[in-house]
């Protein structure tokens, strides 16, 4: 929050990123800087190549042609992942087997810990984590008992728990109750406010709006605008403007 | 306790143990990734590695280990870069291990269907005393992997793009994974039999679920479920000259049905519990003075 963010450092640099899944191109050469500081919303329709741009930084994608550069470190050789934190597009924090809330959320630690082993610091960043999403009451249940705003705010805190300079989130908004909406965006100001960076793939801007520095809108995997939030963009989310995003519980993510 | 008197007893009952150990403490992962049946898959592989030890005289137990760790890798490989084909591979690596098994045992001198039987279903009165040092070994590197990188092993399970992020070896993990899991069966192969693997390995997982909450708990639960049910199907084929294989199977079946029976009014009274556990629920929250003060209660 340095009111200047583009004079800061680079934190996330895409430079004419090309990226192809199967045959077809997603994106078209894209660039886009994220500097300290700075909150940046990446929009565009469904298709628009938005998740595909955040799946790129973290690698999850292979880029055909361009660069991507993480704290001024081309991706192929950042290994300090400890400083980012990634909220991967899910509806839901379970896997196959039953694990409880903590038990999600101390795998955010893995980054920081040393051949997996957390110790007395880590259990207490795990717990302030949960902390900070308003769900340390329900740290031993199980994530099958939770709601879907719930399990949003547990895949944020799985973020959090490695204290990341960087916070990376794939629609963290998607299906999750106003209540919960409100938790998330309280988080989020409170990691602006200590000076995290923040770089979010969103539908629409809904209650994080007055966060957000500059807006990105992507069309067919080229960059249409980057600049200040679109006004036209902003009244989805005004109050009553209801988006119900229908998902199949039993998926893990569109795109997994 | 007459049954331990016999030498090839103990060296079943010893096998069995392990094989009640590996097979849960593996298969969670898979259960965890959604792979449930990547042990049968295997055990279809493995069928080419025992024919080959009989064809080659070499031992078939060493030999299944061999061919199925490089069928393991080759799904895991086929998993990352066959993405849209990729089931239809699986489906003939698999089916061509299990023809080429049956091709080369017929091939080997003297050699039949009926050696694979024994194989392909368990046979524990057959388990030699260097079958039991190779299970001992193959055993103790399932253990190690398991328990030693569980914490990184739960990551890649449960979320696969995050743990990347993480910055673990995601691929060097699964593919330790698959090579865990081809391992395993054929830990498990001369008790359960190569056909029956899978069973070992998802439903003392699925018995363990419907009792527990926590990851560490379904782990304990389905370890413990594993080794009551390879004793207990040892000591009665013993008696009754049944199948182990095949009683094992049925009696890890009956386990997760008396569970699932057990689960349902354990389950309610949890919820009941819990909701008397917790004065404000979720109807509470629209009372905002309510919901503030439970939000205070947790800031401190």
């Amino acid at each position: 929050m340095t009111g200047d963010g583009t004079t800061g450092e680079a934190v996330v640099s895409l430079r004419g990123v090309r990226a192809d899944l199967g045959s077809r191109p997603v994106l078209r050469g894209i660039d886009l800087t994220v500097h300290r500081g700075e909150v940046v919303a990446l929009l565009g329709a469904n298709g628009s190549g938005k998740s595909t741009a955040i799946r790129t930084i973290i690698g999850q994608v292979p880029v055909s042609a361009g660069e991507v550069e993480l704290f001024g470190t081309p991706r192929g050789r950042f290994r300090d992942w400890a400083r980012v934190g990634y909220v991967p597009q899910r509806t839901t924090a379970a896997g196959g087997v039953p694990a409880t809330v903590t038990e999600i959320v101390s795998s955010g630690r893995l980054s920081r810990a040393r051949f997996g082993v957390l110790r007395k610091a880590d259990h207490a960043a795990v717990r302030r984590a949960l902390e900070l999403v308003g769900m340390a009451d329900r740290a031993k249940d199980s994530v099958n008992a939770l709601s879907g705003g719930q399990h949003q705010r547990v895949l944020i805190a799985r973020a959090l728990a490695a204290e990341p300079e960087l916070l990376i989130m794939d629609e963290p908004m998607a299906g999750v109750d106003l209540a919960s909406q409100e938790v998330l965006a309280r988080t989020l100001r409170e990691q602006v406010a200590s000076g995290a960076t923040v770089l979010l793939v969103l539908h629409e801007l809904g209650p994080l709006e007055p966060l957000i520095d500059r807006a990105v809108v992507l069309r067919d995997g080229c960059v249409l605008h980057d600049g200040p939030p679109p006004k036209a963009l902003g009244q989805h989310a005004l109050p009553g403007h209801d988006h119900v995003h229908p998902h199949a519980p039993t998926r893990t993510g569109l795109l997994s | 306790m007459d049954i331990l008197d016999y030498a090839f007893m103990q060296r079943a009952l010893l096998a069995a143990v392990l094989v009640g150990i590996t097979a849960p403490a593996i298969g969670i992962y898979l259960v965890q990734r959604r792979q449930a049946l990547m042990g049968d898959g295997i055990g279809h592989v493995a069928m080419t590695g025992v024919g080959l030890g009989f064809l080659l005289s070499a031992s078939p137990v060493w030999m299944a280990t061999a061919v199925s760790v490089l069928g393991a890798i080759l799904m895991e490989l086929i998993r990352w870069y066959g993405r849209t084909r990729g089931d239809i591979a699986l489906a003939m690596l698999f089916y061509g291990g299990m023809a080429g098994g049956v091709m080369f045992i017929n091939l080997a001198p003297g050699g039949s269907n009926a050696n694979l039987t024994s194989y392909l279903f368990g046979s524990l009165s057959t388990v030699s005393e260097s079958d039991v040092t190779a299970i001992c070994l193959l055993a103790g590197f399932v253990v190690l992997v398991t328990l030693g990188l569980r914490r990184q092993l739960f990551a890649v399970s449960q979320d696969e793009e995050f743990a990347r992020v993480t910055g673990l070896p995601v691929r060097a993990l699964n593919l330790l994974t698959a090579v865990t899991a081809a391992v395993t069966v054929t830990v498990a192969m001369r008790v359960v039999g190569l056909l029956l693997v899978s069973a070992l390995m998802v439903v003392p997982v699925a018995a363990a679920q419907q009792l527990s909450r926590s990851f560490a708990a379904t782990f304990a639960i389905a370890v413990a479920i594993g080794v009551t049910v390879t004793i207990g199907g040892t000591v009665t084929s013993y008696y009754e000259d049944v199948p182990p294989g095949a009683t094992i199977v049925l009696l890890t079946i009956g386990a997760f049905m008396v569970l699932t029976a057990l689960a349902t009014p354990l389950a309610r009274r949890r919820a009941r519990t819990a909701a008397a556990a917790r004065p404000a629920p979720d109807p509470a929250e629209c009372a905002i003075p309510a919901a503030r003060a439970a939000d205070g209660k947790v800031g401190v």
